[in-house]
């Protein structure tokens, strides 16, 4: 392999600058949207006791899952020595911490007191997978910070293995931290899955992917930097086994979840008669987030192309948001079984109503635009992208 | 140089660092005396009345015997008593709801149930378990509680909660009860009257009713009613699966 030179990128095009306005915008609109929904309270959203997380937790946790699968490409970088993939380690690291803080923004603005943020810092319940999901968070934040400075700095970069291994376990940790939020939850029907932990694991393993290929692109394109075929195939056929195995995962949730008739409702919402959640499960997240992308990643037709390639990743992100919104939302619909053998007839009635308030997805939004406007700046401020990823330049053993 | 100037001359002396030192120091000690004075003001409450874990404070709610107005009463009582269910702007799900009437059918008999629904008050409550800021919590007497001075409001513990006991205030609230401060933006649920209960009374709800339909004691006690009442007759906990070991018992259903 030839020697990689890391440069920052110029931004003082037009483009640049349009980017970061058009990020500002949403990120301004996002807290007003805070603004608004903590001044009046939260009945201003469309959240109730019954729907208690919505659509700024969709996206909230769509983030965290994601930044901890972005990192995925320094790990097969460091920790399983793949050399084709350390140029871009350095960028893996900072999609993750990005997306990470633009996760957390969201969450934290959508409690019912974020101003009491310092007592979740403080005050902490060890039996809380909450509690615990705030260390694994903020430990990131530094294990992540660690391994960009080991990658950075020539006379550390002999630690970087042994930091990437440290990362890439908290990172594995972390997501089986966010996938028992709910895998643990004992009380509803959706949940009390064990597997929604690997499950959450796969998830950002594709989600976080979907999302560095398309950052990885959309900066080579437009500072016109070189991005060879050898790297950016390999990203592709990666991103489709990961897709492939979220929707094993999926299979084998709903298949567990069909054979205990204490389930048999709640599957058969999802399912088949849950109206909106039917329709998005299937139209949503199985064909659009999953089928699709996959004919799109490996049909002879589309493989290889790049805009393909762009949609594909996009459409895995959008159906990404859509499962979560079908295990958040949907699972949380669906009525605890109270009285199992009994039907309620008043006082805890049939499946919640949601609807999601243009506040609500402002903050979301919000969320994604803090994650991209962090990365368009620290790849100006800091060398992160190599100038050259030509096929020459990744892989010694390239033809031409 | 006359005192004015001396003056005028000190404050420009008077740099950055000892103004963080004085505000600093000034702020401890203010912070030290402060958390002193709360610290006694609760000891001698504590003191005159220890919380322990011998007594175990539950419900029995017979379902035969609650008639429809008895739950109706109890709902108007708790209202009453807490100064829930006044929010305006709060629509459906949103409202607060301490106590609920539930109407259940047997799907095989049609057999019509009508009971009170509240914090069961469990003994291992998932609400406390998942709570990362220690705001749930349950008393050593087994009455669960949020502190709504470390609530921040992150509704895991209405995730967790099988009975959905607890609600999320959604509005700012006015006209509050001097003993039960409510707050926007943090979660709230049935605290079994624990200021009326220490103090030797029964919970708002089990004083509205005229039979003995809902009795209120400590389960530990043998000599209360409510341990013997158990002792006689079947008693079913809601979700008894859970092993979540509630406080409140129906006997009925």
């Amino acid at each position: 392999m030839s020697i990689i030179r890391y440069e920052q990128t110029q931004g003082k095009s037009l483009g640049f600058y349009a980017l970061i306005a058009g990020l500002g915008a949403f990120i301004l609109a996002a807290l007003g949207a805070v603004y608004f929904m903590e001044h009046n309270g939260h009945h201003v959203t469309g959240m109730s006791n019954r729907i208690v997380w919505g659509l700024p937790h969709v996206f909230a946790l769509f983030l965290i899952v994601a930044a901890s699968g972005a990192l995925n490409i320094a790990s097969i970088a460091s920790v399983f020595n793949k050399k084709v993939y350390k140029p871009l380690s350095r960028l893996s690291g900072l999609v993750a911490l990005a997306l990470l803080a633009g996760g957390l923004m969201v969450l934290v603005l959508d409690l019912g007191r974020p101003d009491r943020l310092i007592i979740a810092m403080t005050e902490y319940n060890f039996n809380s997978i909450f509690a615990w999901n705030i260390i694994l968070y903020n430990g990131f934040f530094v294990i992540i910070g660690v391994y960009l400075w080991m990658m950075f700095e020539r006379r550390m970069n002999k630690y970087s293995r042994t930091i990437g291994i440290a990362a890439f376990t908290w990172r594995l940790i972390l997501t089986t931290g966010t996938g028992s939020i709910f895998g643990f939850l004992v009380a509803r029907q959706a949940y009390d899955a064990v597997i929604m932990a690997p499950m959450f694991v796969i998830m950002s393993f594709a989600f976080g992917l979907a999302f560095f290929i398309l950052v990885l692109m959309a900066s080579y394109k437009w500072t016109a930097r070189p991005l060879g075929n050898a790297i950016v195939n390999r990203l592709s056929n990666l991103l489709g086994v990961f897709v492939a195995a979220v929707m094993y995962f999926v299979t084998v949730y709903h298949l567990g979840n069909l054979y205990l008739a204490e389930n048999s409702g709640v599957e058969n919402f999802i399912l088949v008669d849950g109206g909106i959640y039917t329709k998005l499960f299937w139209y949503g997240q199985i064909i659009l987030g999953g089928l699709v992308p996959l004919a799109l990643l490996y049909s002879p037709a589309t493989k290889g192309n790049r805009t393909m390639l762009g949609l594909a990743s996009a459409l895995i992100i959008l159906g990404g948001i859509v499962q979560l919104y079908i295990i958040i939302i949907g699972g949380q619909a669906y009525p605890m079984e109270l009285f199992p053998g009994k039907e309620i007839l008043e006082g805890y009635v049939g499946i919640a109503a949601y609807t999601p308030t243009l506040p609500e997805l402002m903050l979301g939004l919000g969320g994604i635009a803090v994650a991209v406007i962090a990365i368009t700046y620290l790849v100006k401020f800091l060398p992160f992208l190599p100038e050259s990823l030509a096929d020459d330049v990744v892989d010694p053993h390239h033809k031409k | 140089m006359n005192k004015r100037q001396t003056a005028v001359q000190m404050d420009k002396n008077l740099n950055r660092r000892e103004f963080i030192k004085t505000t600093a120091a000034t702020t401890a000690g203010v912070a030290t005396i402060a958390s002193g004075i709360t610290l006694t003001t609760y000891a001698n409450v504590a003191s005159e009345n220890p919380v322990t874990n011998e007594k175990r404070w539950g419900m029995l709610i017979d379902t035969n015997k609650l008639t429809e107005t008895d739950i109706d009463d109890m709902i108007d009582a708790c209202q009453e008593e807490q100064g829930w269910g006044s929010e305006i702007l709060s629509t459906g799900d949103q409202k607060s709801g301490w106590i609920k009437k539930i109407k259940v059918k047997d799907t095989a008999t049609d057999r019509i149930s009508n009971l009170a629904l509240m914090c069961q008050h469990c003994e291992e409550p998932p609400c406390v378990d998942v709570c990362p800021t220690n705001a749930s919590m349950k008393r050593e007497d087994g009455i669960v509680l949020v502190d709504k001075h470390l609530c921040i409001g992150c509704r895991y513990c209405m995730m967790a909660c099988p009975y959905d006991a607890r609600s999320f205030v959604h509005e700012e609230l006015t006209d509050q009860r001097e003993h039960m401060p409510r707050g926007k933006g943090t979660v709230e649920s049935c605290t079994m009257c624990v200021h009326k209960v220490d103090k030797g009374e029964q919970p708002a709800c089990v004083e509205a009713v005229d039979s003995d339909a809902v009795i209120f004691g400590d389960l530990y006690d043998s000599n209360s009613k409510i341990n013997q009442t158990l002792k006689k007759i079947q008693s079913a906990q809601i979700r008894a699966d859970l092993n979540l070991n509630t406080a409140v018992r129906y006997s009925g259903i």
